[in-house]
């Protein structure tokens, strides 16, 4: 009998339909505390619905899910408020408390910022950021928090391949030192692969596809299983493809 | 070519061929057929910088001054009589004569006050509208269609009433100047407080913002540069209401003092009224803008060419 780890995410039975069409039908899934749990989906499959239900941003769901209270988002875009300095996007909604005052939340943003390579642009307005450095404030935004659960909904999507593999590496820095459990939601059948413990893939509302990632780290294209593995993968997107509806 | 020369058999037109015809001719992988291309410099569209010697505040006043020449040229050549219209100079001396007898600056005074009450009564009013309408269904519903029927009544249709209501005193002047703000304020707040980016809203709810929280760090700053577009036109709507409030019932204030000149075809005074209300306006845009400067320094907006 083996030990059932703690759980960072328990969704069990999620259904969620928009307009009468159901994107998720009766979705069961489950993340192990610091388990790093990549999504794969084609476009319209629902990988954001269920990432927004995790997140507390729909309660328009059927089902049983639940999640840690301290859990953090990063969104494909930064979504940092304009009119505030990036240290005080950072420190975004942390309480100020008798433990915690005010110097501390912002020596904590600074810290955080610091673990993102920005340390110095604290006091910059984020409209003066290029996308990688705005995408990397919203990465320290989320950690700044201790998240016992990340979500990330294609974070990278918009980021050049170089900035983007880049950003690939402090996230895997981020989390061996944080231990979050994250969500990665993508398309990118690579990135899933590079990242991920475990890639799970959506069609039709369900999970259809759940694989454990075996490869040592650090992960690349080259290494023997990858292609294997990517291969596998594809498959599972083309074949669901065909047999949608 | 060498060798054709030595033996006197070079072909005159293939010596003379102009050495531009050999280097236009086509790369070899051109198709033959497609035409030459003209290749020019890329600059960008907005290429001209503002002149560095002409400093701002000198290109901003040249406007109003060529207005003021014009206008000084067209009464010394009699284009007009002075009894239509009073030249600068004629208005200068007319606000030294008003100045000297304590008019002017009394009626300035009175006007100036009536506009303050108004516009802060008219903003407080339009900004808690826009504020319960903006982030509260409930009133919107309620209040919104009112707002909206009562925006298109004239409001200088109200005066009669607004007599019969107030009197003759200051509260129907202040009344109708803060109803002037007050539909500016709220159409231009209500409309930016419904425009803020969702997604904006969305990130502050996942981090932990409360609704008060949400309201003060995420709506009202993305609604402010809307309120200030609606303070723009609030601070030129009270003087418009002002003026005429004073001119159809007062005894005293700017509005009057057209009125008196009217009756005693002093069309200088008229003038110098009517420059008053220019400058009150060129005054409030520019504190606009400094408000602007201070509190939207975040923006990274589009300045002009």
């Amino acid at each position: 009998m083996t030990v059932r780890p703690a759980l960072a995410v328990r969704a069990d039975g999620v259904t969620r339909s928009f307009a009468g069409r159901a994107v998720l039908r009766g979705l069961t899934v489950e993340i192990a505390a610091g388990e790093f749990v990549a999504l794969l989906g084609r476009s319209g499959t629902g990988k954001s619905t269920l990432l927004r239900i995790l997140a507390g941003l729909d309660d328009g769901y059927s089902g049983d899910v639940a999640v840690p209270e301290r859990r953090a988002v990063v969104f494909q875009e930064p979504r940092l408020l304009p009119w505030e300095r990036v240290g005080t996007n950072v420190r975004i909604g942390l309480r100020k408390s008798s433990q915690r005052p005010p110097a501390t939340l912002s020596s904590l943003a600074r810290s955080a910022l610091n673990e993102v390579g920005l340390a110095d642009r604290a006091g910059s307005w984020p409209g003066t950021l290029s996308g990688g450095e705005a995408q990397r404030v919203a990465l320290a935004r989320a950690l700044v928090r201790e998240p016992a659960l990340m979500l990330l909904d294609e974070p990278f999507g918009a980021l050049d391949a170089l900035t983007r593999t880049r950003m690939h590496g402090l996230l895997r820095d981020l989390c061996e030192r944080h231990h979050p459990a994250v969500l990665l939601v993508t398309h990118d059948v690579d990135e899933a692969i590079t990242l991920a413990d475990r890639v799970l893939v959506l069609a039709g509302g369900v999970i259809t596809t759940d694989l454990r990632v075996p490869l040592s780290r650090p992960r690349e294209g080259s290494q023997a299983g990858f292609h294997d593995l990517r291969t596998r993968l594809l498959a599972e997107l083309f074949s669901t493809e065909e047999t949608r509806d | 070519m060498t060798d054709l020369t030595a033996s006197g058999l070079a072909l005159p037109h293939q010596e003379t061929a102009p050495p531009h015809q050999q280097t236009a001719s086509p790369p070899a992988t051109q198709p033959p057929s497609s035409p030459a291309l003209t290749l020019v410099r890329p600059v960008p569209v907005r290429r001209r910088r503002p002149r560095a010697g002409v400093p701002r505040l000198a290109r901003r006043i040249t406007g109003p001054a060529l207005v003021i020449v014009a206008w000084q040229l067209t009464c010394s050549l009699h284009v007009v009589t002075s009894v239509e219209v009073a030249s600068p100079v004629a208005v200068l001396d007319a606000a030294r004569e008003l100045w000297a007898q304590d008019v002017l600056q009394a009626n300035l005074l009175i006007s100036l006050q009536r506009v303050a009450e108004g516009l802060l009564l008219g903003v407080a009013a339009g900004l808690l509208l826009a504020l319960a309408c903006g982030l509260l269904r409930v009133a919107e519903d309620l209040l919104d269609p009112v707002i909206q029927a009562a925006r298109a009544v004239p409001i200088l249709g109200l005066v009669p009433l607004v007599i019969i209501w107030f009197g003759v005193g200051e509260v129907p002047k202040i009344f109708l100047i803060a109803l002037g703000c007050t539909f500016p304020i709220y159409i231009n707040t209500y409309a930016a407080i419904r425009g803020v980016d969702n997604k904006l809203v969305e990130a502050g709810q996942v981090f932990g913002l409360s609704r008060l929280g949400l309201i003060r760090r995420v709506i009202l700053p993305g609604a402010l540069p809307g309120f200030l577009v609606g303070l723009r036109f609030a601070l030129v709507g009270s003087w418009i209401v002002d003026v005429v409030a004073e001119e159809i019932n007062a005894q005293s204030g700017l509005g009057y003092l057209i009125n008196q000149a009217q009756t005693t075809d002093r069309t200088d005074i008229m003038f110098l009224c009517l420059a008053i209300y220019a400058i009150a306006g060129l005054l409030a845009d520019a504190l606009v803008r400094l408000l602007e400067r201070a509190l939207l320094s975040w923006r990274n907006a589009f300045r002009g060419a």
